[in-house]
């Protein structure tokens, strides 16, 4: 086993190989993922649901296979990589290469070194303490996604009567699941007036089970000292406060919380990455690259995502970005501009574009803050209008994606606003 | 029949265990939970408090300076988390006559470090201390603790020296007897020839199963949050408040594994079993904190807790030989600074002991304990060393505080180990950082399941298995 490689990537979920695929078909050999599970994947092994590759591959695919398409990929391309493998330190060194220390049975406790680093970490749920919810800690309380990892992989029984709080994503796919193992599901809570799934999940795993949605509630007590024995939940008002008197008792030995995802950016913030506190991920450029040299960023420890596909195709680019960096070293940037935000918007990926060295297409990923009806995107660099695009409905749970040419920003001299414009019925 | 019983296996009972083991005695310690450290010496500020608070002349002064002296050492026989961190009290008043009259209290318990400072002086040292604070006693000897560990310390290496525990085992009678005690257990009767009573928030249903003097143990409540590690450093020393018109003051405090603190509020209840957090009570931790420190990063909250502190009705810790029940010894009433105190208990019950029935040490015992090694305080070639030694250390379970499989094994594997995730959480902190055992539980429940021998969803959190699985 050697020590030093020309790009580590760390993570081996469909970030961290997506990256790896996309390194190797820009021409890069000497690559080295990184897994800290005991199996290529990440957190798509446990999303046995469908719904993945509807973008990448045009069918529903289960998330093991969309995983397994990948990593039959990988393995067919002779990318190494290395599982049961934790990385504890990432530094970048003053010769402009990173330290990277990993730990592994087979490896022992050793300090590799890389001349690019793609951080693909993905991301961990909020849990119940980060809520602040008042009451016992008993038994029951968990968050969505272990419980779906105790169902799914352990095959483990995890509560009979269950409550959930959060509309995320894996919220509502638990809803069904727990559904189907047998479980009741008395409610789902959502804190915000809309929820934060998307709206086929909500249809899928909600309504065809005729499982409510409890917009603008949540809990605010739990009952039970060593094992949980319900809830209170209470509507809350506009400014997310719950109201005095509308508490009611669910009885319940299962509490699952589904609450929102946190970019596991610890090893980034380690190695001098900077942290945009609007997606707990890091500020890249267009070419994905942090503020860090040859430190790039990708996937879920980016920006959560709600698409895998999204993740594969934007990590593809990140690993195309680091061979290049690799081959070329420190590009000739040129002019750089920021990527604003006005109304609407929350955040956008890329926070900065480096105009000398634009691809055929750059990306602009982001959210809105609320949602939005008949309105139009509209991206300006001072005056100068770079698109405007009509959309009948924005919200927030949905992950925008603008593609602009090469052509629509080269020669721009002012940073880059992108806004909501609210139109007149 | 066992010399002496002990009902209680918190950090006093464990404490006296841990004394009494080093003669020749058959000591039994007996909890109604499944494991020790389930009680109040779970859920407090795990401050060894320096003894400038306690008033002068009480069991409670002395207890307190005492132990405060016997930390550290002990830390290093039986290796466990502690570190000298120092504290302040902080006075809010122009009128500093309160941090006096704590100056004066300190010199007269013997507690030496401790100074009257200026509030630039305080800032100068804690710089994210409020504009708000006047002047400030500083104490130099004030320390941070871990009590799971300090507990776990005291109780494996009594067992290693010959106590036996009995857990899962609860009290459900006493009764005189000619020679003695016999001591009812949901496990059968246990024949005693001594009886210490360090049932924390019940030692007073244990007293009046014995005695007929009054004694009443009132639990109070006492809120808590703790923060990231990445909010550790917002702080290094002990923050106290002096009390103020908002009442009786809360404490900021990083903890000996980094984290930051705050709380406690204080609130009588009559629920001994109440170690629910409330929206109040978080509340107040948040507005009291913000009075010492400012900006505190309450966003970074990874978790609430409730503790319950036994309050006696003397306004002294209680540790005597019952007046109607001979060899029968109360230590209860432990409140603050009862963590601090407990070695000094420990000690202080042995002497009482000794007055009664004379005790011999035995020829041989183990002096030091050998904790669970933390593979994440270790250098890189220490672990490079213990994984080629054991190669489930090369293997993260706990990805937020970097705890191993190894580690994990060691838990439920050494004597008094755990058979519950807390229990887990407790010895190795897996679980215990920022995702709140979100990616680690499966794991843990799976090699605690294997371990037992039952099902992955039987595992449980915390609390009594139904049927035996130790």
């Amino acid at each position: 086993m050697k020590n030093e490689y020309n790009i580590i990537i760390i993570g081996g979920g469909p970030a961290g190989m997506a990256a790896a695929i996309g390194a190797k078909e820009a021409g890069e050999e000497d690559i080295l993922i990184l897994e800290r599970d005991g199996v290529l994947g990440g957190i798509l092994n446990q999303c046995i649901h469908n719904g993945f590759g509807l973008h990448t591959f045009n069918e529903e695919l289960t998330g093991p296979e969309y995983a397994e398409r990948y990593a039959d990929k990988v393995k067919a391309m002779g990318i190494p990589y290395e599982l049961d493998t934790m990385v504890l330190d990432v530094t970048a060194l003053s010769d402009g290469k990173k330290a990277v220390s990993v730990i592994s049975s087979k490896r022992g406790a050793v300090t590799l070194t890389a001349k690019a680093v793609i951080l693909a970490m993905g991301c961990r749920e909020r849990p119940r303490g980060a809520l602040n919810i008042p009451g016992f800690r008993p038994q029951g309380v968990y968050t969505a996604g272990t419980a779906q990892k105790l169902v799914n992989l352990e095959g483990a029984k995890v509560g009979k009567e269950v409550v959930i709080l959060g509309s995320g994503d894996i919220g509502l796919i638990m809803a069904r699941r727990m559904t189907l193992e047998g479980a009741h599901v008395a409610a789902v809570a959502e804190l915000m007036p809309y929820s934060s799934g998307l709206k086929r999940n909500i249809v899928q795993c909600l309504d065809d089970y005729g499982i409510p949605l409890l917009l603008s509630h949540t809990v605010v007590d739990i009952k039970g000292k060593e094992k949980l024995e319900g809830v209170y939940i209470a509507r809350v008002d506009e400014k997310n406060q719950p109201i005095e008197g509308t508490e009611e008792y669910y009885p319940c030995d299962t509490l699952l919380l589904s609450c929102g995802l946190i970019p596991e950016n610890e090893l980034s913030s380690g190695a001098g990455v900077s942290i945009d506190p609007r997606t707990n991920g890091a500020y890249v450029n267009e070419s994905l690259e942090t503020n860090v040299e040859g430190v790039f960023s990708c996937g879920n420890v980016l920006h959560v995502h709600d698409l895998v596909d999204f993740v594969s195709e934007e990590s593809t680019r990140a690993g195309a970005n680091a061979a290049r960096y690799v081959r070329e070293g420190k590009a000739a940037k040129g002019r750089e501009v920021s990527v604003t935000v006005g109304n609407g918007v929350r955040y956008t990926v890329p926070s900065r574009i480096s105009l000398g060295a634009l691809d055929d297409m750059t990306h602009i990923r982001f959210r809105v803050t609320g949602v939005f009806k008949n309105v139009s995107i509209v991206i300006k660099s001072g005056e100068n209008e770079i698109l405007r695009r009509k959309s009948r409905i924005l919200v927030p749970s949905e992950m925008l994606d603008i593609i602009l040419k090469r052509e629509k920003l080269e020669g721009l001299s002012e940073d880059i606003n992108v806004f909501i414009e609210e139109v007149q019925q | 029949m066992a010399d002496v019983v002990i009902i209680g296996a918190g950090a006093v009972g464990c404490a006296a265990a841990y004394e009494l083991a080093k003669y020749k005695l058959s000591v039994v310690v007996v909890d109604k939970e499944s494991d020790v450290c389930e009680g109040t010496t779970k859920a407090n500020s795990a401050i060894v408090h320096a003894g400038f608070d306690a008033e002068p002349g009480t069991l409670k002064a002395r207890l307190n300076v005492r132990g405060s002296e016997m930390m550290e050492e002990l830390s290093n026989k039986l290796d466990f988390a502690y570190k000298r961190n120092e504290a302040m009290v902080l006075c809010f008043d122009k009128d500093i006559s309160g941090l006096e009259a704590l100056k004066e209290k300190a010199d007269k318990n013997g507690v030496k470090g401790v100074s009257i400072i200026s509030g630039d002086e305080a800032r100068a040292l804690e710089p994210n201390l409020t504009d708000e604070v006047q002047a400030a006693l500083l104490a130099k000897t004030s320390a941070i603790v871990c009590p799971f560990e300090m507990t776990l310390a005291f109780a494996e290496n009594a067992y290693t020296n010959g106590a036996e525990f009995k857990l899962s085992c609860a009290v459900t009678g006493i009764d005189k007897d000619s020679g003695g005690y016999i001591v009812h257990t949901s496990k059968g009767d246990i024949k005693a020839r001594c009886v210490i009573n360090a049932a924390g928030v019940y030692a007073d249903r244990i007293h009046a199963m014995v005695s007929g003097t009054p004694l009443k143990i009132t639990p109070r409540k006492g809120e808590y949050m703790l923060m990231d590690k990445t909010a550790g450093g917002y702080v290094s020393r002990t923050i106290f408040q002096l009390p103020t018109k908002m009442g009786k003051g809360i404490l900021v405090t990083p903890t000996v594994h980094g984290n930051l603190l705050a709380g406690p509020t204080a609130e009588n209840i009559d629920d001994k079993e109440n170690t629910s957090t409330t929206k109040q009570g978080l509340a107040d931790v948040k507005a009291k904190g913000s009075l010492s420190v400012k900006n505190i990063p309450f966003n970074k909250v990874i978790t609430s807790f409730t503790g319950l502190r036994a309050v006696g009705d003397r306004g002294d810790f209680i540790i005597e030989e019952c007046s109607d029940a001979p060899l029968f010894f109360d230590a209860a009433g432990i409140e603050s600074p009862g963590l601090t105190s407990a070695p000094a208990i420990g000690e202080y019950l042995r002497e009482l002991i000794e007055k009664r029935i004379p005790l011999e040490k035995k020829e041989k015992i183990a002096e030091t304990r050998k904790g669970i090694t933390h593979f994440a305080a270790l250098s890189e070639e220490e672990q490079d060393k213990l994984i080629k030694e054991t190669p489930a250390y090369g293997k993260i379970v706990c990805r937020c505080e970097t705890v191993t499989e190894g580690e994990i094994l060691d838990a439920i594997s050494r004597p008094l180990g755990a058979t519950t995730l807390d229990g887990v959480k407790r010895r190795t902190r897996a679980g215990m950082g920022r995702c709140q055992a979100g990616f680690c539980s499966p794991t843990s429940m799976a090699l605690i399941a294997k371990k037992l021998g039952i099902r992955i969803e039987d595992v449980r959190k915390n609390g009594v298995y139904e049927s035996e699985v130790r």
